[in-house]
């Protein structure tokens, strides 16, 4: 069917120690498919046995339809390829020589390029942007250019299927979205089928079609970034807090301070995490309100507040809730108000913030 | 663009030309300087007329003395070069080679012990004896060094242990040879510290024969060679069979390495040096143009020491392996400090 790739019962590890077992995994041409899941639970070794670089423990790895232990070397070459982590250092080779590798699988017994290996190594470089690195020594370009360049070996191989381990690793965070970027671009433009494991979760939610779980061996949830984001499920499959991860940005906010609030934060309006993060760092546990259910300052107010004081969105503030709101003003040492948070429609922090000023415990519009 | 990159590529066609040529007329020139130059000086009226048949003491001395020696120094500077390029792939390092990795004197132990056994025994040795004693040699060191590549985490870790199993083999030697009989020992000390010497014709045209017949093979590997020099994963991801790959590598470079140590003994940094300059000269490593240039490399590089060898001191003889030290160890020491950077 439309599946490139697919595992059945699929066992992946070392010698005798099993990392990974019963995986089902499948990848679709035109589509990126990302495994993510916490460090050492078997992305790379899934991959690596996906690639035939390490033998299955158990089980079958289909490419094409055709079980890998079938497939020829010389064949399997030319409908898959890879871009692994491990830094290669060749010596005395341009980055063309290194794109040229990857025509090895349709060069006869000398290696000898011809007209059309050629062109595909022009297009390989044109797509990933590194035809002007052509004659330059592979061991003087950065890291983001290195990336590039393996990734066009890895196109000049016209694979119907790429694996990248990581790709993104030691890049800033330009050389990360260009890189994502030239996927996206590849399996729009070449209908190949991505299958790569990814760190950031970040960028994971936003250039994957699908994004495939690995949770202690086994593989946990599948389907498309907006289902495995939701739910608390990162949270529980990395082990953190569901509080300090956001997940409609990807993104996670660092531990909050312990303790009883010292200071209320007057906030909303999407000005506000910059005063969050600042007392974070120096330690000052807070209380946060009161921000409207679809307030943008909500997700880090509920990673770093003591309390976070909420009303629905476009609704009044309950009484209830400006009530808490007054009584932790009362309790906390100090009130900052945020610029922005109060306007006509949230008349409930002008009242919160009349109150800090009677009580004199307005330390500053932040 | 597409203009730079025919001028790039005819640059690097020229230069190459340009290398195989200066290359090839230096053998020549070499060669032809170790007919003439020696103990006796030989014209090169003389020398053109003993290679055409005629018959003379100074026909004798070229076809008996110096023309074996210099087939055998070209021959077999060539098999060392392509051997240390070969290992150098194989272990992914700039300095490895059959002398540093202890390869050549772990065959110089077999072939010392299987002199003594033979010679010994009243039988004598042939030219295919040596390279079948010296080959096991090189294996058995190759079959230790190996296990050691895949644990060093570092480079010079492994240099370190085939410098080490290198002196083991020659502590072993050396107490062999002491306690042989007086008649193999001067034999065998002399062979023992590396010279051309005393290579006659039919072992010219043996070793001609073996070196051949593993350089074939060699050149017809160059594709996997290119592949594997991205490492072992992407060259298994262009469909190079690894472990036929590297059994070929360490069987040849054995063969090759082996095949110098049986007839003129270990012969040392020939192996790393010459590649080197070979791949600064051609500035790529591109296997198919590398291995018949550090082939002809490794023939200019072994005549020229030979010829200092013979000359300098003449009539006293230096081992080859000596002068080879003089010249090839400060490459290796400059290949250390341009890496560091």
């Amino acid at each position: 069917m439309g599946s490139i790739f697919r595992t059945e019962g699929l066992s992946a590890g070392y010698g005798r120690k099993v990392v990974l077992s019963g995986a089902e995994i499948t990848a679709e041409r035109g589509k990126i498919t990302t495994l993510i899941g916490p460090n050492g639970c078997g992305k790379s070794t899934l991959l690596r046995t996906a690639a035939k670089q390490l033998e299955p423990l158990a089980g079958t790895v289909f490419v094409s339809g055709k079980s890998l232990r079938e497939t020829g070397a010389n064949e399997l070459a030319r409908k898959l390829s890879i871009l692994l982590t491990d830094r290669v250092s060749p010596e005395l080779m341009t980055c063309r020589d290194v794109v040229e590798s990857g025509r090895y699988p349709y060069t006869g017994r000398l290696g000898i390029l011809s007209e059309a290996d050629r062109e595909a190594v022009d297009e390989a470089m044109a797509l990933t942007s590194t035809t002007e690195l052509s004659g330059v020594d592979f061991a003087r370009i950065s890291d983001g250019q290195r990336q590039r360049v393996m990734l066009a070996r890895a196109m000049s191989q016209q694979p119907e299927l790429l694996i990248l381990d990581e790709p993104t690793s030691y890049l800033d965070i330009r050389h990360k979205l260009e890189l994502l970027n030239t996927l996206k671009k590849l399996v729009r433009e070449k209908n190949t089928a991505v299958l790569m494991s990814l760190h950031e979760l970040d960028l994971a939610l936003r250039v994957s079609d699908k994004i495939v779980c690995i949770d202690g061996g086994k593989v946990g949830r599948v389907g498309t970034p907006e289902e495995i984001f939701s739910g608390g499920y990162i949270s529980a499959l990395y082990g953190i807090s569901e509080a300090c991860f956001c997940e409609s940005s990807g993104c996670a906010e660092l531990e909050k301070p312990a303790g009883a609030p010292e200071v209320f934060v007057i906030s909303g309006g999407g000005n506000s995490g910059g005063v969050f993060r600042r007392l974070q760092r120096e330690g000052t546990p807070f209380a946060a309100g009161i921000i409207p259910a679809n307030d943008i300052d909500l997700p880090a107010a509920r990673a770093l507040a003591a309390e976070v004081v909420s009303r629905p969105a476009f609704s009044e503030a309950p009484r209830e809730v400006v009530q808490r709101g007054l009584q932790l003003i009362g309790e906390c040492g100090g009130v900052i108000c945020c610029p922005g948070s109060c306007g006509a429609l949230n008349p409930e922090n002008s009242e919160l913030l009349s109150c800090a000023r009677r009580l004199g415990k307005l330390i500053g519009d932040a | 663009m597409e203009q730079t990159n025919r001028a790039a590529k005819i640059d690097r066609a020229t230069r190459c030309a340009v290398c195989y040529a200066a290359l090839l007329l230096l053998t020549l020139a070499l060669g032809a300087a170790g007919l003439r130059f020696g103990s006796v000086k030989i014209t090169a009226q003389k020398i053109i007329s003993a290679l055409g048949g005629e018959k003379s003491t100074a026909a004798d001395i070229i076809m008996i003395s110096r023309l074996p020696r210099v087939i055998a120094a070209t021959v077999l500077g060539g098999a060392l070069a392509v051997s240390g390029y070969l290992l150098q792939t194989f272990f992914a390092n700039p300095i490895a080679g059959p002398f540093v990795l202890g390869i050549s004197s772990g065959a110089k132990l077999t072939v010392a012990l299987a002199m003594i056994v033979f010679l010994g025994n009243g039988m004598t040795l042939d030219s295919a004896g040596l390279i079948i004693a010296a080959f096991v040699g090189s294996l058995l060191s190759l079959g230790l060094i190996i296990p050691v590549s895949g644990r060093a985490q570092k480079n010079y870790m492994l240099i370190v242990c085939g410098i080490m199993i290198g002196y083991i083999c020659s502590a072993v030697t050396e107490f062999v040879v002491t306690f042989a009989d007086d008649s193999n020992i001067v034999n065998l000390h002399n062979w023992s510290m590396g010279s051309f010497s005393g290579i006659g014709m039919d072992e010219a045209g043996v070793m001609s024969a073996v070196v051949l017949a593993a350089m074939v093979p060699t050149f017809l590997l160059s594709k996997q060679i290119g592949a594997y020099q991205l490492g072992e994963a992407y060259a298994r991801n262009s469909g190079v069979n690894i472990r036929w790959f590297r059994l070929a590598v360490i069987l040849l470079s054995s063969l090759l390495s082996a095949c110098v140590t049986a007839f003129a003994g270990p012969v040392s940094f020939v192996g790393i040096a010459v590649p080197h300059i070979v791949k600064r000269m051609l500035g790529t490593a591109k296997p198919r143009v590398i291995i018949p240039a550090a082939f002809l490399g490794g023939a200019c590089f072994c005549l020229l020491c030979d010829l200092i060898a013979r000359t300098l001191f003449a009539p006293t003889e230096l081992s080859i392996g000596s002068v080879t030290a003089v010249l090839g160890a400060p490459v290796v020491i400059f290949i250390m400090m341009s890496r560091k950077k």
